[in-house]
């Protein structure tokens, strides 16, 4: 078991934990080419953390090893405290690991309502006999996760479009109905892959003060990949910074932000 | 050389003979399928329609006689006239060529971007459709074909085996002529979708129909192009068929034979058309002379070539030569 | 104007859950289900049921268990055929050893041995998508089909290679057999319907139907967000195949009273149970009805049409059945891919505002 070092309070007076999840040595394949290059990083408890690069840097790929999509190569994933065994990534889910995705992954034969009602589906355990009468325990333990799915649809304020079948929504409402299938999952980590783009000024307003709700009212840890560089330095405590498979920056905003290595990235100068 | 070995060659080249037709029908689906993402089932029921077409024609029939005689009372069946098989060919073509041109204005130009099984749907309902008018334009009993095709028994073959081997090999000279035109047709095919401006154009639209329209080429008319080349390849199929069994319903059923094939050589690739088809048809026969007529009471032929492709696909999802499905998120 | 549902909401979740939120939709649900068991047994006779109920019903449950594969989960089958044949000689087997049971449960076991075969021939499904798993369940279709027609144990040893179902009854009434009655076959029938439709309704839409969902809309998001795919694509086949071999079991026992596994349970029984759930509306238990009413309807209809009222030929009709199902089959999909039931739901928005345009 790993020794873990207590948590410390931000200047805003919010409770960050303990490390919660640790990326080991990660190496990622794929055929020839190397998309993660021996990245090691933690997640604390209760804190946003973002990781940003160049495009290609690697850095789906690494929530797509969080999530268990991938298996890396080489490294491993600590969890709570224990190395994480290879799983498929249904069994990451249900250890509370919920994600969204950057080209949205919504169920777009559902309605919204349903949408987020999948989020609650690693919780929801009657069985196939009783669900087959409805009445009585399936029926209970569906109005029950309801009460769920209804408090976070009341949050992300989407109750007027609840029953509207999701293919019919706009790009910035879908962006917000993945959130919410992914708040429904009550999930101890929280993944965001580019949860902004293609938003407008307000719709990033919206959609950080929404991130910022999630993990101070729920205490969920944020792990999310942005490109927007004034919503990263606002809303992350710590970020980790990408480049070509490799890390080349980790610390608080301010720190990376003065960082060589990750200037000369952004501003394209040519590595050897 | 011993009998039972004799046998099981003989069985092993008439299988790959039956695996150089099956991979005729299955080329037609690569075609399509590679440059619309449409898997066409009615592809055995166009061989049917054009093995028909070119009977009646050259028989001189009256298309759809049945029909006006039950509604008009009439009693005509035919012109009278008979039409030499190389002109019919060539009017069956346009015919074909007709057809490719109706399918695509009055089905697939509406389903443009739908999902791959409603596509897939379609033409089932098209192989239905098709049926249908085929036996009400030229009538549901068997016909027979003949285009001055070489039959029987190759004698020169049978004279040289048995003299080189004591049993004389039995290959019928229409499967050796089926595999001849079998393989310049494959070779046509590929050099024509590599080296033409058209085939480029084809392959440009398989790839990336926005990309392809954003450089200029025509969607609509690739796509009669290439349902014009699955109607010829539908009439060489439909032409070794019938002339192999007659003209009649059963050859529509070619279609699900060659359903495993691609299976096994990958719905895209035109040589995994070849290699699929001449895989099953040598494992079907094989199977069915060395295990399924002793042990399992025959007729595994109906599902032998299924299972193979079945397991096969099991431990390679996308066939021998098929694109790997890398599926992202 | 028809269609009033001011002041009508729901209090609950349980409420707004329900199968017919709005008064009228149940009302009407409660009238149909009225007619169907109190009004039609007395008014029935042998040609109706024979022709048109019997099938009907038998086409619809099959059609029910078909969709929840295919409509609600996205796993499509051509097998359909091959898993009602299970139906029927699973039954057959059962009515042959056990002849003092119950018809009850002999339909009731051949629906669960045929959902074990459908789980064994649904494992493909876990590695195989789309087409090519389309094409593999046509593998089951067609060894199925052989395994009936070349192993006798399945056919008792009989000398035609026919099954045919002996007399056997249900509460004391005779159900299968020549003498049965025309109210006794039909409420048979529909008691099956009825229970299919409600378990079939109740697993959709809880959480074993959003696990299908998920998985047909997006099965590698759904593996994510923590749905396990083998057991959700196996419950799916488990389930649809229990409905196909009910159908299959009645098909053969009630309906037909004798079957040839070749001309019966061949793929052209796969393709019309397909067409049924097309043109019926896919993921959708009242397009199941409408899809199986509309094809059972369509050949005795055009038969009446073509045959006694044009006095065509009968071979020319069967002709025209195959333009006419192909035909509509392509403008369905290309006018409507959601079916009857999309067709239904747009009607009753339109009532809702009649006479006004909007």
């Amino acid at each position: 078991m790993k020794d873990m070092t207590d948590g410390y309070v931000t200047a805003d007076g919010r409770q960050i934990g303990p490390v919660v999840m640790e990326m080991k040595n990660i190496t990622l394949r794929f055929g020839g080419v190397e998309a993660i290059k021996d990245i090691s990083f933690d997640i604390r408890q209760g804190e946003i953390r973002a990781i940003i690069g160049p495009n290609g840097a690697g850095k789906s790929s690494m929530l797509n090893v969080i999530s268990g999509f991938y298996v890396p190569q080489e490294g491993e994933v600590w969890y709570k405290g224990s190395r994480r065994p290879a799983m498929k990534p249904f069994e990451v889910a249900q250890q509370g690991i919920a994600r969204t995705f950057q080209n949205i992954a919504l169920f777009e034969g559902m309605s919204v309502l349903d949408n987020v009602m999948t989020g609650r589906l690693t919780n929801m355990k009657t069985g196939m006999f009783w669900q087959s009468i409805w009445k009585g325990k399936a029926e209970r333990e569906e109005t029950a996760n309801r009460e769920v799915a209804e408090k976070i649809i009341d949050f992300l304020e989407i109750q007027a479009i609840r029953k509207t079948p999701v293919s019919r929504l706009s790009y910035g409402l879908k962006k917000r109905v993945e959130l919410a299938r992914a708040l429904a999952a009550e999930p101890s980590i929280l993944l965001l892959d580019e949860p902004m783009a293609g938003m407008n000024v307000e719709e990033k307003e919206d959609m950080s003060r929404f991130i910022l709700d999630v993990n101070d009212e729920f205490g969920t840890t944020i792990a999310l990949i942005e490109h927007d560089m004034g919503v990263v330095m606002d809303l992350s405590d710590r970020v980790v910074v990408m480049d070509y498979g490799k890390k080349i920056g980790d610390g608080t905003p301010s720190e990376v932000r003065n960082n060589q290595d990750v200037i000369d990235a952004y501003l394209g100068v040519a590595h050897d | 050389m011993p009998e039972q070995l004799a046998f099981t060659i003989e069985v092993f080249l008439n299988g790959l003979m039956a695996g150089v037709l099956y991979a005729l029908v299955a080329l037609g689906f690569v075609l399509i399928y590679k440059a619309s993402g449409i898997f066409n089932y009615a592809q055995g029921v166009m061989a049917l329609f054009a093995a028909l077409t070119l009977a009646g024609i050259i028989d001189g029939q009256v298309p759809f006689s049945h029909l006006i005689n039950a509604i008009l009372g009439t009693d005509i069946h035919h012109f009278g006239w008979h039409v030499p098989a190389f002109l019919a060919i060539l009017l069956t073509m346009v015919v074909m060529i007709g057809l490719a041109y109706a399918v695509q204005r009055l089905v697939f130009r509406h389903l443009v971007g739908q999902e791959p099984i409603i596509l897939f749907m379609a033409t089932i309902g098209l192989a239905y459709f098709l049926e249908g008018v085929g036996d009400l334009m030229w009538g549901s009993d068997i016909k027979s074909m003949d285009v001055g095709l070489p039959q029987g028994l190759n004698t020169w073959i049978d004279d040289t085996t048995f003299n080189a081997f004591g049993y004389g090999f039995f290959i019928d000279n229409l499967d050796i002529v089926a595999s001849i035109i079998a393989a310049l047709l494959v070779i046509g095919l590929v050099m024509f979708a590599q080296y033409t401006k058209q085939g480029r154009a084809m392959r440009a639209v398989a790839d990336d129909h926005q990309a392809a329209l954003s450089v200029g080429v025509s969607l609509n008319f690739i796509w009669i192009l290439v349902w014009s080349l699955a109607g010829f390849v539908a009439l060489v199929a439909g032409i070794m068929w019938g002339t192999k069994s007659g003209v009649q319903f059963s050859l529509s059923l070619i279609a699900l034979k060659a359903l495993p094939v691609l299976m096994l050589g990958g719905f895209t690739s035109i040589p995994g058309a070849i290699v699929g088809g001449l895989i099953i048809g040598v494992g079907e026969k094989l199977f069915e002379f060395l295990i399924g007529a002793p042990f399992l009471g025959g007729a595994t032929e109906n599902w032998f070539a299924y299972m193979l492709a079945l397991i096969f696909l099991v431990f390679r999802p996308q066939g021998l030569f098929g694109e790997k499905i890398i599926e992202r998120v | 104007m028809f269609y009033r549902e001011a002041g009508d909401f729901s209090a609950s979740y349980e409420e707004d859950s329900q199968t017919f939120p709005i008064k009228f939709d149940r009302y009407r649900y409660y009238l149909v289900l009225f007619i169907a068991i109190a009004v039609i047994p007395f008014v029935i006779n042998d040609y109706w049921v024979n022709s048109l109920f019997l099938p009907f019903l038998i086409y619809a449950i099959a059609a029910i268990g078909l969709n929840i594969l295919v409509g609600y989960c996205g796993q499509v089958s051509l097998g359909t055929g091959g898993f009602m044949a299970v139906g029927a000689y699973a039954c057959y087997k059962f009515m042959t050893a056990f002849p003092d049971v119950s018809m009850l449960v002999h339909v009731l076991l051949s629906g669960l041995v045929t959902a074990g075969v459908g789980v064994l021939f649904g494992l493909p499904s876990l590695r195989i998508k789309g087409f090519y798993l389309a094409v593999a369940t046509l593998a089951a279709q067609f060894f199925l089909v052989w395994l009936f027609n070349r192993v006798p144990w399945f056919y008792n040893y009989s000398a035609s290679g026919q099954i045919s179902a002996p007399e056997r009854t249900f509460f004391g009434i005779e159900i299968t057999g020549p003498n049965t009655q025309a109210w006794a076959t039909y409420l048979f029938c529909l008691m099956f319907v009825i229970f299919s439709a409600y378990v079939a309704r109740n697993l959709t839409r809880g959480s074993v139907g959003r696990k299908w969902m998920a998985i047909r809309d997006m099965d590698i998001a759904a593996e994510i967000i923590g749905v396990n795919p083998l057991r959700a694509k196996l419950t799916a086949f488990a389930v649809s195949s229990f409905f196909i071999g009910i159908s299959g079991a009645l098909f053969f026992a009630v309906y037909l009273g004798a079957v040839e596994v070749g001309e019966a349970f061949g793929i052209q029984k796969s393709f019309l149970v397909l067409f049924m759930i097309i043109i019926g509306g896919l993921g959708s238990i009242f397009g199941s009805f409408a899809g199986a009413a509309f094809l059972v309807l369509l050949p005795v209809a055009l038969k009446i049409v073509g045959v006694d009222w044009f006095g065509w030929p009968t071979d020319i009709v069967a002709h025209l059945q195959l333009v006419i199902v192909g035909g509509l089959i392509i403008i369905f999909l290309i006018a409507e891919p959601h079916g009857l039931a999309q067709l239904w739901r747009v009607a009753k928005e339109k009532l809702r505002l009649w006479p006004f345009p909007h």
